[in-house]
Order: structure tokens, then sequence, then C-alpha cells
């Protein structure tokens, strides 16, 4: 098991014919992702890569009956792109593209909300790595051979830092069920409460590693949820606790801004929250290594 | 993105805003030619530089007289000043605005900014407005008054009508403030705005309502479908580096270290920056390179880095996804040919072709340090920082 992807889950891409999605999606069928096509308005009847092109998502939808997109189109075009995939009924949505305004990004998710919850949208991103699923599938843009297949979970802001934890966690011989990047950008699809909730119900999940950074709610949101909500072991981490505090202009942010926008003040509310939190960015992989040591070996979880 | 309050007040006229009789200045002559211009008996001079706090830094002066107005202009144009949110080294300034001065009943706050936590525009409002809003947030979260935006729809007259009743507001003025904060909404949604404030919002004596002080911010990534905004930008205001940095797609930010970063990915860098003060150092600098980071690119962070004086090591960290560590490598190999690198410099690659970067890095004859890991890196970084053997 996983979450959200594995080798079955049928993936279209979307600006699947331009450089980047060529590239990117040569890299997601060479490390076994089941890609069924793309999307290039306009280029709809063409074959790329051995696969169909289609003009538009419902067509590549009806015609190859893909779940889930990965997003490569220009930050100008993305949120229309997103909005596209949900309307034509794809469940799992991620977008790499970084640079989308913030005000396209509340439409979306505005938009997200006119679905039933059954057949809503799970959005990633944007501005994130994407996510793989070690050992059976990616939608992303990270290098596949860092990600040992195994039972911890992580989910990270950074795509950069998401690797590091993943390479340090390889070299310790500890594996990864799915990692998920969801993005730096202020308003983005799945927080780390949407994929903290996933990694609880998954029974190859033992452990998960958040890793956050700077800035924003979500990091306090997770902690609150694990606490609780989860089971599992939860191992944190903050980036730039040496980070400046920015020039500001004005004192709205100040305002609708309480205690926990710093790094320190988020570890702190891991650390009350019962997280485990890493020490320094070195030491990712072994604080999750301990971690799991210390579990007794966990009985396999079945979902409720 | 900032502006100046001059610009955000002509921004927000043209969505209906009322704002004080007034105009820009770059000298003092223009600013004595604007009291003729706007007329009345007494005049504001105000320092426009990208900061709140301008006031009580003496950035703000009511003149009675020409001559005063003329005193004033002389005294601030190509002043640094510095105030509580500048930072200790300040902001030049370069314009003034003129204003008429108007005779104030009361002082009233009011804010639109992105909630990330509501993902939404909210509007927030105070009775008292003034430097010490923050306080009272602090103090008293619940006597801010707040209204979220629904995305779908926008803000209704009904939730501009509450915050007004909720200033305190007479029935004359009322409508005034409605106008005020709906036009300020507008020009929110319409140009990409991440923040307007309002602070404060006057009732004159005589009743009228108007915004006596101004602050906008604007999303960068909205820019590109925004150029009547984009073209306000005013890089006397910004970090000299920094702006050089975005002009190459390079994200700086200064520091008080000494040991220069050179990292792909905001999260890496902010987790590097941490991992050298674990090993003893300080930072000089936050830069993210990127993806993509071609040769030039390299090349230009290692100058960006080294263009700050303080800088006495390098470490390079990159964790190569779409970047491959090869092309890396000979973009290191590059720029330190070019640029010609007067302090030690230690190289930590990771991902992608990893093999083949270390060999490119070893095979230069070039005098790089090189580390597996990241404790490696920074411990070594810190170390040839101490040593000072130059690549």
């Amino acid at each position: 098991m996983s979450i959200l992807l594995d080798e079955k889950t049928r993936v279209i891409v979307q600006g699947f014919t331009g450089d980047k999605g060529t590239f990117h999606s040569k890299e997601m069928i060479a490390y076994g992702t089941n890609v069924v096509g793309g999307v290039t308005p306009g280029k709809g009847g063409a074959t790329h890569l051995g696969r169909p092109v289609f003009n538009t998502a419902k067509e590549a939808v009806a015609n190859t009956g893909a779940v889930a997109s990965l997003i490569l189109v220009p930050a100008p075009f993305c949120a229309d792109a997103i909005m596209e995939a949900a309307d034509a009924g794809v469940r799992l949505v991620v977008t790499i593209t970084d640079g989308v305004p913030a005000q396209d990004m509340i439409r979306v998710k505005r938009y997200l909300w006119r679905y039933a919850k059954e057949r809503r949208t799970t959005l990633i991103g944007p501005n994130c790595a994407g996510l793989i699923s070690a050992g059976r599938a990616m939608m992303g843009i990270m290098p596949g051979h860092i990600y040992a297949r195994g039972s911890v979970g992580v989910v990270t802001r950074s795509g950069t830092l998401g690797y590091e934890a993943a390479a340090q966690m390889q070299a310790l011989g500890v594996g990864i069920t799915t990692s998920v990047g969801i993005g730096g950008d202020p308003i983005n699809g799945s927080s780390f409460v949407d994929i903290l909730a996933l990694f609880e119900q998954d029974p190859e999940t033992q452990a998960v590693m958040m890793i956050g950074e700077i800035g924003g709610p979500q990091e306090a949101d997770g902690a609150l949820f694990v606490k609780e909500q989860m089971t599992k072991p939860v191992i944190g981490y903050v980036a730039g606790l040496t980070a400046p505090k920015g020039r500001r202009m004005g004192h709205a942010g100040a305002i609708i801004s309480a205690f926990g926008d710093t790094a320190a003040e988020k570890a702190e509310i891991m650390r009350s929250a019962g997280l485990i939190v890493a020490p320094s960015p070195a030491e990712l992989g072994a604080t999750v290594a301990r971690a799991l040591a210390q579990q007794p070996s966990r009985p396999v979880m079945v979902p409720r | 993105m900032d502006i100046h309050e001059y610009q955000a007040k002509e921004l927000l006229t043209a969505f209906g805003v009322p704002v004080p009789k007034g105009g820009v200045a770059y000298s003092a002559e223009q600013a004595v030619y604007r009291t003729s211009e706007i007329g009345g008996t007494r005049w504001v001079v105000k320092a426009q530089i990208h900061s709140g706090a301008r006031g009580k830094a003496g950035g703000v002066r009511l003149c009675p007289t020409d001559a005063d107005v003329r005193q004033a202009a002389k005294e601030l144009l190509g002043k640094t000043l510095v105030t509580a949110q500048t930072g200790a080294e300040g902001l030049p300034v370069h314009r003034l605005l003129v204003e008429q001065a108007l005779p104030i009943d009361r002082e009233l706050y009011v804010g639109l900014v992105l909630d990330r936590k509501r993902e939404r525009i909210v509007v927030v409002a105070h009775p008292h407005g003034g430097m010490e809003i923050e306080e009272i947030a602090q103090r008293e979260p619940a006597a801010i008054l707040r209204e979220e935006v629904e995305p779908a729809v926008g803000m209704q007259a009904f939730q501009a009508r509450e915050l007004a009743f909720g200033l305190g507001l007479a029935p004359g003025q009322v409508g005034q403030a409605v106008t005020a904060i709906l036009g300020a909404y507008r020009a929110f949604r319409e140009l990409d705005a991440t923040m307007v404030e309002i602070n404060p919002l006057v009732v004159t004596t005589d009743g009228r309502v108007l915004a006596l002080d101004v602050k906008m911010s604007f999303d960068d990534n909205a820019m590109f479908r925004r150029p009547n905004v984009a073209e306000l930008r005013d890089y006397a205001q910004e970090d000299p580096r920094e702006a050089e940095a975005a002009e190459h797609g390079l994200n700086y930010v200064a520091l008080d270290g000494d040991i220069g970063c050179i990292i792909n990915g905001a999260g890496l860098a902010m987790a590097t920056m941490d991992m050298i003060q674990h090993a003893g150092g300080e930072p000089a600098n936050f830069l993210d390179i990127g993806g993509g980071a071609s040769p030039d690119r390299v090349a230009a962070a290692f100058r960006l880095v080294l263009s700050d004086r303080k800088v006495r090591a390098i470490l390079v960290n990159v964790f190569a996804g779409i970047n491959r560590c090869d092309w890396v490598a000979q973009g290191v190999v590059q720029a330190v040919r070019e640029v010609q690198v007067p302090v030690p410099l230690v190289v930590r690659l990771a991902g992608t072709n990893v093999e083949e970067g270390r060999r490119i890095l070893k095979e230069s004859g070039l005098r790089i340090l090189t580390a597996d890991t990241l404790s490696e890196a920074a411990e070594r970084v810190v170390a040839a920082r101490a040593a000072g053997v130059a690549a």
C-alpha cells in the first residue's frame, strides 16, 4: 500500500508535449508510472512518447480512464488547467509549476469545493516536487532512485529538503511508502493535515516524517492533528531557525497571524504536540530510524 | 512587491477611495510648488519609503508655511530613514508626498490581507488607528472587526456596512466609509495585491472620511498581468544585491554572517543555513538558485555572494533532481575559473549523476573541498573558513 498513487494509477500529463512535460513524462514512465496519455490544447489526435494526446482533459479522461493528472503548464495557465482537470473528474491533481498567483489559488480552491466530497479532487501543490510512492510510481520531478521502499510516510513543503530526508533515510536503510511535496506557496492544495490523515489510514505506513518551513499556519495545524487524531509516531522538522525576520510593510499581516510563524515557535508547537523533532537537518534520517527502532513492531493497522 | 504611499493613493483613487489632496515631489522646489497647486493653509511633507512607522522616525512633518515645506523637504530628501520596520540599515528618501493637512476628529484602522489560514481575503478593522494596532490585536483580539470575503461572489456591501457601523461611524459617514472599503477591496482584487492597509482612515472635523495613509503590497507572481503596477517598482528601496539576484532568476537575502551559501531550493537553503549555525558558523546570505542551474546562473550566484565583502568561505549545496550533478559541477568549475574565488570553497553534491559531478570537481585541478553529506558540508565549511585557504 501507499497513499494517493501506485503503479496501477492511470495518469495523464497536462502540458504533455512541452519541453518540461516531455522530459518529466519520460522520467515518470521509466520509473514505472502508468502514464496513459496527455493534454495539449490544439495537439489532440497526435501521439507523444507512444501515448495519445488530447485537446481537453475531459476527452483524455473519457478515452483513457485517467484518475490522476500531473500539471506542468506555465503559471499563467495553471489555475485554468487545475479547474479543467477537476471538472473532468480527475481525482488527484499534482501541480509542479511555481509562480502561480495567490488569488488564482483562492479561486481554484473555491472551485474545488463545488463538488461533493465523494468526487472532490485532491490537489497537491503548486510549487512542489510532486509525490512518489517508492518503487511503484511517481508524479513529479524528483530523482526517483533516492527513495527506498519501506514503511515511512513523508510530507514536506520543500522539494529539495524532501530529497535530503529521503537520501538520509536510504543511507540508513529506512524506506518510504509515499513522499508528498505539498509546496511552499501561501495558498496551496493539500495541507499537512490532509496528508497526515491519509498516512494515518494507510496500513503500510508505520511512522511519518513531517518537514515544515517558516511562515503560515499549516505546521501548527498539522501538529494539533497529530496530537488529537494520530496513533503513529510523527517525526518533525522546521527549516529556517536562522532565517531573518523580513522587512515588512504595515501591520495587517501581524494582526491576522498570531503566535507560531517562526521556525522556533513551530518546532516548539510540534514538541508540545508530541512529535519527535529532529535536532538538526542532518539528522532527519537518524531521528526517523531511532523512532522506528523504539516502536514495538506494530501490528499492521486495518483501516476502519 | 511594495510601492510608495503616493503611488498607492493614486491607484486607490481610481477605485473611488477618497484621499487628501496632494502630489509627489522629488525636490524642495517641487515640494513648494505642490503647496500652491493643492491649496490650503497647512501641509504635511511625508518621506516616501517602503516602510511604516515613518512618523515616529521623523519622516512626516507638519508645515504651516511654504518656508517650512522647503526646509522639511531639504532635510528629508537624500536622508536615510530608520524606522521600527526597516531594520537598522534604514531606507533612502528620494521622493516626498506633499499633502493638505486636515483637521482630524477620529483615526480608524482598516486593513485587507490574504489570510493563509482561511485562504481568503480578510478585511480587518478597529476603531483606533495608528501604530498601536498590533498591540491591540495581541491584547484583545476580539476587539478586531473581521470580514472574510467569499471568493465566489466577492465582498458585499453589507460586509462593508457592518464594518463601518462597527467602527462607530455616524450615519452620515457610514456611506463614505463603505465606498472607501469596497473601493480598497476592488483594488486588492483587481490589481493582485497581497495587502492594502489604510491606517489611519480618518474622519475630519467637518465629517469627511478619507484614507490618510495607505500601504499596498503586491503578489510578485501576478505582476506579469499587472504591468501598470509592476512599473511602480522602486529599486532604490530594495537591497541592490537582491534586485540583481532577481534579474538572474535567483532569490538572495543578505544576512550578517560570513559563510556564503549557494543552494537549490528554499527549504534546503534554510536547512543548510541552520546546519551551518549548528556547526558553529554564521551564514552570510540565503541564496536559492532554483531548478535548472545553468553554468551562467551558477557564475552569477558566485558573483553575488562574493559581492558581500564579509564572506570568508562559500558552501555550495545542490541536491539535484532536475539539475544533474555533472551539469552543476561544470557550472561550479566554470564559475570558479571565471569569477576568481578568493575564499575557501566547499561543494556538496547529491542526487542525479552524483559520481560524474564529483569526478568533474576532482579532475578540475581546482582547490575545491567536497563533502558527501549535509553535516560534513557544514562542518567542512566552518573549518575551512577558519583555515582560510582559497579555492
